[in-house]
């Protein structure tokens, strides 16, 4: 069983430009684990070098936070999905150093 | 409530007609006062759309001039108005448009010491800055002065809209209690934007500005717009305000405006950095680079992007992108050849946080091209393209 992860620009450099990327996992730990398994590059941008998932680092599975779900606990099904949903500053613009 | 003159009702016939607006919806935006953070790629067309719309005070926080860089989406500004102070500019393009509001303009960066202060006179910010302390400098702001913060962001082909700190609606710190440490986020300057992205946001920012204003359909309050022009696609995730929030929490610990660069984690090293700084002695001139190059004993290493070098590139030059450079150190002279390199990209930002980053790993012998490409092509070599 595979679920969908959405990968947001910044970081899909590290999945080959992939917008979107099938991974197993019956919850959503599980399903971030195998995607920094097979996307390896991802790991430390998602984890901190304890493990814990990075705090900039917002996990939706379908349109809720996992922070008010179970966490990584969080059981996952076939039709869900889950985003990465990374802190992003952008906006007016200036001179290109 | 103030009346509507002769010119006004005619120029805003579309909305008066409209049953959602009319005369009153007309008048609450003339009454309305938005105060638009940055006015850059998303406060051009934000601030170009609310003052068309006929929002009565309008006030812009900038304080950069117009960059030849900046007219690929900064859509207030034309090619005459490159040099000139973006307040200036900004200013003469929306009197230009609707001669019958106000423009306000704060030609400062917002600080701890001044945002309140800015702040006092409007009644929704919409925050379209380019930088982390800055986004949680207004999200603070905002919820300490009890103001809806319009929040739009953007990063290549992404964008991100909602409304925080609106009363029991969740704030910025909300949705991320901590800003991503220095540098592992790239900004729109590393990144690139593409053009029509922030014109998409900036629009949205201000649809939901002027729904707040008129008290009419369903806010993004509570809700995070997530868009993906590649995939044009627009998802809505639902966000919550977190109770432990320091800002807006049930015990908010932060009650007061902090300093931001340091929550940041923006040290004065990084700062220095980030402003293309390295001690004078790790820097070199264009003039020696040369001398060094014509001698063959320098190793030139161009940290700018791919697309970058494809525009221009200084003869001998070995390309590593900035971030790729940490896990490409064995590409570059091993530390103990004595062989010295010498780091560039367009001005000598990026370069220095590379010469920091060498430094770090044990290169002694590394500088800091000062004015990078640019200065290159301004001093030696006029013949490339500059950009």
């Amino acid at each position: 069983m595979a679920t969908t992860v959405f990968i947001p620009t910044p970081l899909r450099p590290f999945t080959d430009q992939q917008a979107t990327v099938q991974v197993a996992g019956a919850s959503v730990g599980e399903v971030l684990q195998n995607l920094v398994t097979v996307h390896a590059e991802l790991r430390n941008h998602l984890f901190a070098a304890d493990g814990k998932l990075r705090s900039f680092v917002n996990v939706y599975l379908n349109d809720e936070d996992i922070r008010y779900l179970n966490k990584e606990q969080t059981p996952v099904g076939a039709s869900d999905t889950v985003s990465i949903v990374p802190s992003v500053a952008g906006g007016a613009g200036e001179v290109r150093p | 409530m103030t009346e509507l003159n002769s010119d006004e009702v005619r120029r805003y016939s579309r909305h008066l007609i409209m049953p959602e607006v009319g005369v009153e919806g007309q008048r609450k935006l003339k009454e309305a006062r938005v105060l638009c953070i940055g006015a850059g790629g998303l406060g051009s067309p934000a601030a170009l759309y609310l003052a068309a719309a006929g929002v009565g005070t309008l006030g812009l926080c900038d304080f950069d001039a117009v960059d030849f860089s900046n007219l690929q989406r900064q859509v207030l500004f034309s090619t005459d108005d490159v040099g000139r102070p973006k307040l200036r500019a900004a200013s003469d393009r929306l009197k230009g448009l609707n001669p019958n509001i106000r423009i306000v303009g704060h030609e400062t960066m917002l600080t701890s010491a001044n945002a309140l202060d800015i702040f006092k006179d409007y009644d929704i910010i919409v925050d379209g800055a380019d930088n982390f302390p800055t986004r949680y400098l207004v999200n603070d702001a905002c919820v300490l002065s009890g103001k809806p913060n319009v929040y739009g962001s953007i990063f290549r082909f992404d964008g991100q809209v909602s409304i925080f700190a609106t009363k029991g609606g969740p704030c910025y710190r909300c949705l991320y209690p901590e800003p991503p440490p220095p540098g592992l986020v790239p900004s729109c300057a590393e990144g690139g934007v593409l053009g029509v992205l922030p014109g998409i946001v900036g629009t949205i920012q201000a649809a939901e500005a002027i729904k707040l204003i008129l008290k009419i359909g369903e806010s993004m309050v509570g809700r995070l717009l997530l868009f993906d022009a590649l995939q044009m696609k627009f998802r809505m995730l639902k966000l919550q305000r977190d109770v432990n929030c320091p800002v807006c929490g049930d015990h908010p610990t932060v009650t007061k405006l902090i300093d931001y660069e340091q929550f940041c984690g923006i040290t004065p090293q990084v700062k220095a950095a980030d402003q293309g700084k390295v001690s004078a002695d790790q820097e070199m001139s264009v003039s020696d680079l040369k001398a060094r190059l014509d001698q063959h004993n320098v190793f030139l290493l161009d940290v700018r992007e791919p697309r970058e070098w494809e525009i221009s590139r200084i003869e001998g030059a070995t390309l590593i992108p900035l971030g790729e450079l940490p896990k490409r150190l064995s590409e570059l002279p091993d530390p103990t050849s004595g062989l010295e390199i010498v780091v560039q990209c367009k001005t000598g930002i990026r370069s220095a946080k590379a010469v920091n980053l060498l430094r770090e790993k044990g290169y002694t012998r590394v500088k800091n091209l000062r004015g990078g490409i640019m200065e290159w092509i301004q001093r030696i070599d006029p013949s490339l393209h500059s950009y």
